[in-house]
């Protein structure tokens, strides 16, 4: 049952990360996700502290103002400072995330929270980590019921704004000439990202959040030309990914986010190289 | 040599765009006809898709109003079309010329609402009509420069609009399509529809438009091609290089000088 349940959180994870990473990744915009899944974190802690429990529904309301405001900054050093969009993220994270990393060792006494646990998350203990309703019953893992709200409201985000996430990630001038707002989708879309990074860190931690946005999708590039294929094959890995991670974690005795990122790693390298050399064959034929 | 016209299809009152408090336009208030064909030519540099992006809204005028149909453009967006510079967008994107082309729909659609089969129909004469309809299902990937203006212009139809704006749509492409396009635009304005067109070459000027604005920084001229594109008014806009290509060009012919050196 633990497996079921662990590998279940893993998928709920991977999907929506991976979903949100495709329109990522074609925006040329992988390392906001990267930087969004860092500078949530003070947004954590803050939150943490004005509700005084790890209660899910403000934690991630502070991490989705600390996402936007994340997004917005950024945004303002490039055109306002006209510092390079990289640079800008790079000076945006560092210091948010560095902020976080203060708050939670100054009030360390205080709070049940600690790096190792932002950084590495530990997706093993899903299955003891239950929510047991005030009568005592006992509902299943509390990461299920967290990740699988993302999962839905991801799902929804999608299926709602398919047209228009696709068009302002396609042609934002044409988007915005045909009256649609390319900032709200922009916004709405790097809402969503803090949202489910902030869901996602809890059991996989904020660096292999980053491997689910962005791995899935760059392999599911390089294996289709259809989006609406890339983001299926996108959500497949996610769950071949779990699976596999969680089972080659056993056989290890090794960390299971872990062993899921090296999966994802792997699966994308060999479909690197099969695209390098089905890429280079027809060129060889003709020569 | 500026026109006014009666009842324009766009008015521009006194438009100013600054980039960073540096303006790139000056003062252009000009009027457009309807049904025609307009040119808007000058220099590189000149502002000329600055201007089509300050009427599509998409940069910010420091000051100045546009009008279309005498309305403001949120009033009648669904009558006019915009297709930008086709080196854009990133053409290795995982689309197919169906998807692009629906993208037209889309603003008629509104939010909710997914393309149904009346707008893939729409889309399919509108790629027809480019000449495109076999390669509906095609990735916009394995497109050469030519297919991809056919397929923004096709995109541009399927918004059934009266007003269009063509950023450069004779940049890069094949002479087929090239004549395909003006064939098009021809058609369109037989409709009663206006294109504005940015274009930089002026040779085929005089051919191709009904009506031409020059534009370099300011606005030197608007008014019916013939009347607009003399010697004069074109040295003005070009400045110094035309005219110092015009001395090169009598100095080649009096004195026969090689056009290139031989090596």
């Amino acid at each position: 049952m633990d497996a079921f349940w662990i590998i279940l959180a893993g998928s709920l994870v991977a999907i929506p990360c991976g979903l949100l990473g495709c329109y990522l990744i074609l925006r040329k915009m992988a390392m906001i996700g990267d930087a969004i899944s860092h500078a949530v974190l003070p947004g954590i802690v803050i939150a943490f502290f004005v509700s005084g429990s790890r209660e899910p529904v403000s934690m991630l309301l502070g991490a989705g103002i600390l996402g936007i405001l994340t997004t917005f900054l950024i945004e303002f050093f490039h055109t306002k400072a006209r510092l390079q969009t990289d640079a800008a993220i790079g000076v945006t994270f560092t210091w948010l995330f560095a902020l976080g990393v203060i708050l939670i060792s100054v009030f360390a006494g205080q709070v049940d929270l600690d790096q190792d646990c932002v950084l590495y998350g530990e997706i093993a203990y899903v299955p003891i980590d239950l929510w047991i309703t005030d009568s005592g019953r006992i509902m299943g893992p509390r990461v299920i019921y967290i990740m699988g709200m993302v999962f839905l409201v991801v799902l929804c985000f999608i299926l709602i704004g398919y047209k228009e996430l696709f068009l302002t990630t396609f042609d934002p001038a044409f988007a915005s000439a045909t009256g649609i707002s390319v900032a709200l989708w922009h916004y709405l879309l790097m809402g969503a990202v803090s949202f489910t990074t902030v869901g996602a860190f809890e059991s996989v931690g904020a660096i292999l959040v980053v491997a689910f946005l962005i791995v899935p999708p760059a392999t599911a590039y390089l294996l289709t030309e259809d989006f609406k294929k890339m983001m299926l094959i996108t959500a497949l890995l996610g769950l071949v990914i779990s699976f596999c991670g969680y089972y080659l974690a056993v056989w290890l005795d090794g960390s299971i986010a872990g062993a899921m990122s090296v999966v994802a790693g792997l699966i994308f390298g060999v479909v690197f190289l099969l695209h390098v050399v089905g890429s280079r064959l027809p060129a060889a034929g003709r020569a | 040599m500026i026109h006014q016209v009666e009842n324009p299809v766009v008015e521009l009152h006194d438009i100013t765009v600054s980039y960073n408090r540096k303006p790139v336009l000056w003062d252009i208030d000009l009027t457009l006809p309807h049904a025609a064909i307009i040119g808007i030519i000058g220099p590189n540099g000149a502002g000329k898709s600055t201007l089509v992006k300050s009427m599509m809204g998409l940069v910010e005028i420091s000051s100045g109003y546009v009008k279309m149909f005498d309305q403001d453009l949120e009033q009648v967006r669904s009558r006019v079309s915009y297709v930008p510079q086709k080196e854009s967008v990133d053409w290795d994107f995982p689309a197919s010329v169906t998807d692009v082309v629906l993208m037209g729909r889309y603003g008629k659609l509104g939010l909710f609402t997914r393309p149904r089969k009346a707008d893939k129909e729409v889309a399919l004469e509108c790629l027809r009509q480019v000449d495109m309809q076999d390669y509906a299902n095609r990735q916009i990937s394995q497109l050469s420069g030519g297919q991809q203006q056919r397929v923004f212009l096709a995109r541009a139809l399927a918004q059934e609009a009266d007003l269009y704006f063509m950023d450069e749509p004779f940049a890069g492409v094949d002479a087929a399509t090239e004549r395909a396009i003006i064939n098009l635009m021809k058609t369109m304005s037989k409709q009663g529809k206006t294109v504005v067109v940015v274009h930089h070459d002026l040779q085929s000027a005089q051919e191709y438009f009904d009506w031409v604005v020059l534009l370099n920084l300011r606005l030197i001229a608007s008014g019916p091609a013939d009347q607009v594109l003399t010697p004069e008014l074109l040295q003005e806009t070009y400045g110094g290089k035309l005219t110092l290509l015009a001395e090169v060009g009598a100095l080649l012919t009096k004195k026969e000088f090689p056009s290139r050196e031989k090596g």
